[in-house]
């Protein structure tokens, strides 16, 4: 991940902590920062959502399909970094620490942040996605084509 | 018409005390939690998330328990609660091509890139019940597993679209009309229309879809694709300047594929219906393909034969199963003014035509 151009780093991290359980996700940064740095709050943590939208006939037209929870935080460090952080679903102490990790990331902890906490997520998440694919590879068909008499 | 009337408060009051003592049910019963209900009643929650029009199993958890099992209840409060929320913006339209499909199946191909996936599905249980539930404690026995291919799992529909078999989906405005920003306005284009039957009633769908089984608006249906799994949902961020995933969604797909003679312009082609709806909801989706697909009937150059399901009007009015339930049981409230003044006209026409037959057999 670190070999990454800057940009597509951030967009990954952003991507791994929304999607990540709230629960592993404070678990994971309280245990890692047991004393949140200091940091004002640019954008105090907010729930809302966000329109999902699909496509008729997945590659037509977009449609709306409805919407999905979402809680977003803005931080600024005392060093001036700024972070911003967005979870699916309704936990505003997910937002935040998903904001201070992304500051955190952009002050030159990256390397620190991606081993305490963005690895054992992603690495969660791609054993949660392995359990269900390999569940559902269990359920494939295997067709016998009857030898008919003739 | 129905008249404010005051008083009454202490037996509202003590309804609702009622009520929750009621939903408690006997208490020597152990309480239901909510990710009880969300882990094992888990197609409740989606059935509500989908006509609720909000993923989020948590609360359509709390909504159910709160419903006390009541899923257009549990839909209304989860309306009611998105309203109270801001709205950041609307995503990307999901890539349903790269969905990890919990289940994916054909019944036009049986042998297909990515192959026939059944997935947890009802189908070929012999619908016994089965008693070993009632005793509670004993914990299924581990699903089997197998290796997971990771090559990719191709839209059925695809392959008739690149030999030209099937009409290819217009592109439409890239922000669709919303309709729960703005009244429901006709005629409503097919982003409009696919949005309220997303969020419809499932029954109402169904009932709709199943009619145009029955010949009233026949279709020709082979169900394509089935897939059921979930896929990332990316939006723009503009503090960022790029679109990160927000999150991810579990979403059911059915892509209908339907006769069409072809016209003296265009060669024959199959033509398409969809259904797209949040969560383990395969009954819904399919409906919802099977409804969509009678309701292009104008576009696609057909007649309208005049069933239910060929009229736009009809299906996306009374699709909506809050709207209906709110103007169904209105009429229970007070109209106490209202039927007073019907009461008084049938007194006065009773009275006058037992007058005239008295004058009559006086005579």
């Amino acid at each position: 991940m670190s070999a990454q151009d800057p940009l597509e780093a951030r967009k990954a991290r952003l991507s791994t902590l929304a999607r990540a359980p709230a629960d592993r996700l404070l678990a994971l940064w309280r245990a890692h920062a047991p004393e949140p740095p200091a940091h004002r709050l640019l954008r105090a943590p907010e729930i809302g959502t966000v329109m999902v939208r699909g496509r008729a006939g997945a590659t037509g037209a977009p449609f709306n399909l409805g919407e999905m929870t979402v809680t977003r935080c803005s931080v600024r460090l005392a060093s001036g970094a700024v972070g911003h952080g967005h979870v699916q679903g309704r936990d505003k102490a997910a937002a935040l620490a998903a904001a201070l990790i992304d500051a955190l990331a952009e002050d030159g902890q990256g390397e620190a942040v991606e081993a305490a906490i963005l690895a054992p997520l992603r690495a969660e998440d791609a054993a949660r996605k392995a359990a269900r694919a390999a569940r559902a590879a269990a359920t494939k068909v295997e067709f016998f084509t009857m030898v008919r008499g003739e | 018409m129905y008249v404010a009337v005051k008083g009454g408060e202490r037996a509202i009051d003590n309804a609702h005390a009622w009520l929750a003592e009621e939903r408690r049910g006997d208490p020597s019963v152990a309480e239901l939690s909510l990710p009880q209900i969300r882990e094992q009643l888990a197609l409740a929650v989606n059935r509500v998330m989908a006509e609720g029009s909000l993923y989020d199993p948590d609360l359509a958890a709390l909504a159910i328990k709160q419903a006390r099992g009541d899923l257009i209840e549990a839909v209304f409060l989860i309306r009611a609660y998105r309203t109270t929320l801001p709205r950041f913006g609307a995503s990307h339209p999901v890539d349903t091509g790269a969905m990890a499909c919990d289940r994916r199946i054909s019944a036009t191909f049986k042998d297909l890139p990515g192959g026939q996936i059944l997935g947890p599905t009802f189908d070929y249980t012999h619908r016994l019940l089965d008693f070993a539930l009632a005793a509670e404690g004993l914990d299924p026995p581990a699903a089997p597993q197998a290796e997971a291919s990771a090559a990719p799992v191709p839209h059925v529909t695809g392959f008739l679209a690149a030999e030209d078999l099937i009409q290819p989906e217009p592109e439409g405005p890239a922000t669709p009309r919303d309709l729960t920003r703005e009244p429901l306005d006709f005629p409503a284009d097919r982003p409009l229309r696919l949005q309220a039957l997303t969020r419809g009633d499932e029954g109402f769908v169904l009932s709709m879809a199943y009619s145009t089984q029955r010949g009233y608006g026949r279709n020709h249906p082979f169900v394509g694709e089935l897939r059921i799994g979930t896929v990332a949902v990316e939006m723009d961020i503009p503090e960022l300047g790029f679109a990160i995933e927000i999150g991810e969604v579990m979403l059911t797909e059915c892509e209908t594929v339907n006769q069409f003679t072809g016209s003296k312009t265009e060669p024959p082609q199959f033509t398409r219906g969809y259904g797209l709806v949040f969560g383990q909801t395969e009954r819904k989706a399919i409906s919802m393909a099977l409804v969509d697909r009678a309701l292009r009937w104008e576009e696609l150059g057909e007649d309208n034969v005049g069933a239910p399901a060929q009229d736009a009007e009809f299906v996306l009015y009374h699709a909506d199963n809050v709207q209906a339930t709110g103007f169904l049981e209105h009429i229970k409230l007070p109209h106490y003014v209202d039927f007073q003044s019907e009461l008084e006209l049938v007194r006065r026409l009773r009275a006058e035509a037992m007058g005239a037959a008295q004058r009559e057999a006086a005579e």
